[in-house]
C-alpha cells in the first residue's frame, strides 16, 4: 500500500505542510513589505544614485554632441591638433549650449580636470555667437588661444565617454592623464589619502578611549544597587540629550588657551602665563570632544551586558580561590565582550563619519574626510567627487564591519 | 537611467509634501543668512513692503549658506520653492553660468535713481553677472586687541610680522583673499596679484609667505568664529567681515580696533531662482526692495555697505545705537583708501585647484 502520510482530507502530509508555511511565508513578507519598501526607497536608491554620481559622465557627450563623435576619429598621441570639421563641430556644440545657457555646466565639469576650462567656455559662448562664418579653426584660437592648445582637445577626448573613474581616481590622489594614463596626483595637491588615514586612525583611537573611560562607568552602574545607578545613568543620558552644538562649543570654552582648563593650570603655577597649552584647533580638540560626545554609545551596551552577568559567576571563581583581579579578567571581562563589541563598533562607525565636531574644534589637523564630502556637496558643488569620497567612506566601513565578523563574530555582538 | 529618475521622482516627492504648506498665492519664500542680516532685510524692506501689499507674504528662510547646492537640488528634483535667494557674487555667477537664475534687464526690472539715473549704472559694475541684482558691499578686513598689542597695526603687512605683532591670527580656512594679501605683504604691487598667482611661482610664493606664519594662526570656518577668538583673546589679529567686527566693537564694547589695509569687497545680492514661484510678485518686491531708499534704510541696522551710488548719501545713523554709519562702512572714503575687489573669473577658473593645493599645504 501507498506509504505516504496523509492528512484527514487525503491531501499529503508533505504537501499540507508546505502550503501552510508558504501562507505563513507570504504574511510575514507582506508584513516586512513596508519597512522593505521604505528602505529601499529612503536609503538604497539613495545610495545607488550616489553611486552613480561618482561615474556617470554624460555632460560632455550631451553638451557637445557633434563633437564628440568626431573626436573619436581624431588620434590624440600624434600631436596635431584636430582638423576643421572638429571645429566646425565644436562651435556648433557651442553655440547651441549658449543658446541654451547649459553650455557652462561643461565649463564647470572639465574645470575639476583642468583650471581655466570654466572661463574658456564662458569666453568662448560669448563670442561664437556672433562668430558668422569659417574656417572655425582659424577663428576659435582667436576667441581663445587655448583652442588651439592641443591638451585641451586631449582633456575633451579622454572624458568624453558617459562614464568616468575620475572621480574615484581623483577620491585616492590619481588623476587621469590625457597622455600619461593613470597617474598619481602632484605632490601639492594630495589630501585625500591622507584624510582617510587621518580619520581611520583618529576614529579608532576615540573608540579605545570611549572604551577606557565607558568601561568603569558601566561596571559602576551595573554593580551598583538599582535606584543609585538609575539615578547615575541620568548623569550619562543628560549629555546625550543634550544639543551636539552645545556640548562642542562648551568643550571650547574649557579647553582654549584663555580658557578654563588653562586658566587653571596658570592659577596653580603648572604653567607659565606664556606657554599655555593648545588644545583646541587641533587634533587633540577632536579627539577629547568627540569622546565625550560618543561615551554613551560605549556606556550604554556595556552597562545592558553586564547586567546580565550574574554576581555568582565571581564569587564561585574567587572562592575557588582565584585572586579578585584575577577572577575579573578571566571570568568578568570575556563576559562583556559582546558589549565591547556592540559599543566599539557603534563608537567607530559614528565617529567615521562625524562632521560637524571636527569642523568646529579640529582646526587645520583635527578635520575628517567627511568635512571634505560636506565641503564638496554644498561649496564646491563637485557632487561627482562627494560622491565618490562617500561611496569609498561606505565600503571602508563594510570592510571593516567584514573584518570585525571574521575576528569577533557579529552573532557576539549584543546591543542590549 | 531609470533608478535615478525614480529617486528624483522620490525626491520630488518628499519635496512637494514640504511645500504644500506654503503654496498660496502669494507667499514668497525669501532665502537669506539669517541672524542679524535677515533682521536688517525684515527692517527696512520685508516689513514696509507686507504693510503696503496685504496679500503678500514674505517667509524668511535661513539656508542661504547651503543655498546653492539645496537650489541645485530643488531643480533636479523639478520643484523649486524657493521665490527670491540672497547669494554672494561669485555664487550668482556659479548659478547663471548652470542655468539655475534668471537673466534679468536690469534697467526694466529695477528702479531708477531718484535723479532718473537708470539702475544699470546706479549699480555701476558691482552687476557682475547678468543674473545678479546687488543688494551691499561687504568688505573682509582686519580686527585686531587693541588691548594685547603694543602696538596697532596699520598695514595688511603687520598681519605677517609676529616680531613686531606677537601673538596669534585668526584666518579665514580658505585660499580666497589669503593668497592675496600674503603677496601683498611680499610687496607685489596690488594691482598685479592676479597676474602673479596666474603663475606656478606666483602661488608658491604666495603659500612661503602663509608659511612664515602658518604657526601662528587659528582657521576660521563661520563668520562668527573670528569675533569670538578675537573677545577671548585667543587671538590678537583676525580676519573677519566688517558687519561683524562693527557689531563686537559697537554693541558688545570688546576693545576691536579696525585694521582697514587692503579690505577685501565682495558683494551679496539677490538672484531669482529660473522655475522658481511667483516670479511676477517677486520682480515687483524686487523693485522695491532694491530702490535708493531702501538699500539706505538697510544701512541703519548693519555696517554693510549699499549697493547703489545714490544710497551713499542717504545712510544715516544706527537705528538702536544711534551712532553714525557712515564711518563704520566699508565704503567709507577713509576706510576704502586701499582696498581690493576679488576677480571673479581667476577664482571661478582655479578655485578647485587652489583649494585643493591649500588643503594640502594645511595637512602639511
Amino acid at each position: 500500500m501507498n506509504s505516504t502520510l496523509v492528512t484527514a482530507d487525503g491531501v499529503p502530509l508533505k504537501t499540507s505542510l508546505a502550503r501552510a508555511q508558504r501562507r505563513e511565508k507570504a504574511a510575514s513578507l507582506l508584513l516586512v513589505a513596508p519597512l522593505f519598501l521604505f528602505i529601499f526607497i529612503t536609503f538604497l536608491i539613495p545610495i545607488a544614485d550616489m553611486l552613480l554620481r561618482g561615474v556617470s559622465n554624460e555632460i560632455v557627450a550631451e553638451q557637445m554632441p557633434r563633437t564628440v563623435p568626431l573626436l573619436a576619429g581624431w588620434d590624440d598621441v600624434i600631436g596635431e591638433l584636430p582638423g576643421e570639421a572638429v571645429f566646425a563641430a565644436a562651435v556648433a556644440d557651442i553655440r547651441a549650449g549658449a543658446r541654451a545657457k547649459t553650455i557652462n555646466r561643461l565649463g564647470q565639469r572639465l574645470n575639476y580636470e583642468r583650471s581655466g576650462m570654466s572661463s574658456l567656455f564662458r569666453k568662448s559662448a560669448r563670442r561664437v555667437l556672433r562668430l558668422k562664418e569659417g574656417p572655425y579653426r582659424e577663428a576659435l584660437i582667436k576667441i581663445d588661444r587655448r583652442w588651439g592648445d592641443i591638451q585641451t582637445w586631449q582633456l575633451i577626448k579622454t572624458f568624453s565617454p558617459p562614464y568616468t573613474g575620475g572621480y574615484f581616481l581623483a577620491a585616492v590622489d590619481m588623476r587621469l592623464d590625457p597622455v600619461e594614463g593613470i597617474a598619481r596626483q602632484q605632490e601639492d595637491r594630495r589630501i585625500y589619502l591622507n584624510l582617510f588615514g587621518r580619520t581611520l586612525w583618529l576614529s579608532a583611537l576615540i573608540t579605545l578611549l570611549t572604551l577606557l573611560f565607558g568601561y568603569p562607568i558601566a561596571y559602576l552602574l551595573a554593580t551598583l544597587p538599582t535606584r543609585t545607578s538609575n539615578l547615575l545613568i541620568i548623569l550619562v543620558l543628560l549629555p546625550f540629550w543634550t544639543s551636539l552644538l552645545v556640548r562642542t562649543t562648551s568643550w571650547v570654552a574649557l579647553l582654549q588657551q584663555e580658557g578654563v582648563i588653562n586658566d587653571l593650570l596658570v592659577a596653580v603655577g603648572i604653567l607659565d602665563n606664556d606657554s599655555r597649552l593648545a588644545m583646541i584647533h587641533n587634533r587633540i580638540g577632536t579627539v577629547v570632544a568627540m569622546t565625550h560626545i560618543l561615551l554613551p554609545f560605549m556606556v550604554l551596551p556595556l552597562y545592558s551586558v553586564m547586567k546580565t552577568i550574574p554576581p555568582s559567576y565571581m564569587r564561585a571563581a574567587v572562592s575557588l580561590g582565584a585572586h579578585p583581579a584575577l577572577a575579573f579578567l578571566r571570568i568578568y571581562v570575556p563576559n562583556t565582550v559582546p558589549g565591547m563589541g556592540a559599543g566599539g563598533i557603534l563608537v567607530f562607525i559614528l565617529a567615521i563619519g562625524y562632521y560637524i565636531t571636527p569642523a568646529l574644534v579640529g582646526g587645520s589637523s583635527g578635520t575628517f574626510i567627511s568635512n571634505f564630502i560636506a565641503y564638496h556637496i554644498s561649496q564646491s558643488l563637485n557632487w561627482g567627487l562627494a560622491a565618490a569620497l562617500g561611496v569609498l567612506l561606505l565600503a571602508l566601513v563594510l570592510a571593516l564591519y567584514l573584518l570585525y565578523d571574521r575576528i569577533v563574530g557579529i552573532d557576539n555582538m549584543k546591543l542590549g | 537611467m531609470k533608478l535615478r529618475k525614480l529617486t528624483l521622482t522620490a525626491g520630488a516627492l518628499a519635496l512637494s509634501m514640504g511645500g504644500v504648506a506654503i503654496a498660496q498665492a502669494a507667499d514668497l519664500v525669501v532665502v537669506s543668512w539669517g541672524g542679524a542680516y535677515t533682521a536688517s532685510q525684515q527692517n527696512a524692506y520685508h516689513d514696509p513692503y507686507m504693510a503696503m501689499h496685504g496679500d503678500i507674504k514674505i517667509l524668511n528662510d535661513d539656508s542661504a549658506a547651503e543655498g546653492v547646492a539645496k537650489l541645485r537640488a530643488q531643480n533636479e528634483a523639478g520643484n523649486v520653492t524657493w521665490a527670491l535667494v540672497d547669494v554672494v557674487g561669485s555664487d550668482a555667477i556659479r548659478l547663471c553660468d548652470e542655468g539655475l537664475a534668471l537673466e534679468i534687464d536690469h534697467d526694466t526690472v529695477l528702479a531708477p535713481a531718484p535723479d532718473g539715473t537708470p539702475a544699470s549704472e546706479d549699480f555701476g559694475d558691482l552687476i557682475v553677472s547678468p543674473c545678479f541684482i546687488p543688494q551691499i558691499v561687504y568688505s573682509t578686513t582686519f580686527g585686531y586687541r587693541t588691548d594685547l598689542l603694543k602696538r596697532a597695526p596699520k598695514k595688511v603687512k603687520d598681519v605677517f610680522n609676529t616680531h613686531t605683532f606677537p601673538g596669534k591670527r585668526a584666518l579665514e580656512r580658505k585660499p580666497i583673499n589669503n593668497l592675496e594679501w600674503a603677496l601683498i605683504a611680499d610687496g607685489v604691487k596690488p594691482s598685479e596679484v592676479y597676474d602673479v598667482l596666474d603663475t606656478p611661482a606666483g602661488v608658491r610664493r604666495a603659500f612661503a609667505m602663509l608659511d612664515t606664519i602658518k604657526e601662528q594662526v587659528v582657521w576660521w570656518t563661520k563668520g562668527a568664529q573670528p569675533t569670538q577668538l578675537l573677545a577671548d583673546g585667543e587671538v590678537v589679529m583676525a580676519s573677519a567681515y566688517n558687519g561683524r567686527l562693527f557689531s563686537a566693537i559697537e554693541e558688545e564694547k570688546q576693545p576691536i580696533g579696525m585694521l582697514w589695509d587692503w579690505q577685501v569687497f565682495d558683494l551679496d545680492g539677490w538672484i531669482v531662482p529660473s522655475n522658481g514661484p511667483h516670479q511676477e510678485e517677486v520682480l515687483k518686491f524686487l523693485r522695491f526692495a532694491t530702490d535708493t531708499q531702501r538699500l539706505a534704510d538697510q544701512a541703519q541696522y548693519i555696517s554693510y555697505g549699499p549697493a547703489r551710488k545714490s544710497s551713499a548719501p542717504l545712510v544715516g545713523k544706527h537705528a538702536t545705537l544711534g551712532i553714525e554709519m557712515a564711518p563704520h562702512m566699508p565704503t567709507d572714503p577713509d576706510n576704502a583708501k586701499n582696498t581690493l575687489l576679488f576677480n571673479y573669473e581667476w577664482w571661478a577658473d582655479n578655485r578647485d585647484d587652489m583649494d585643493e593645493r591649500f588643503n594640502a599645504w594645511l595637512a602639511r
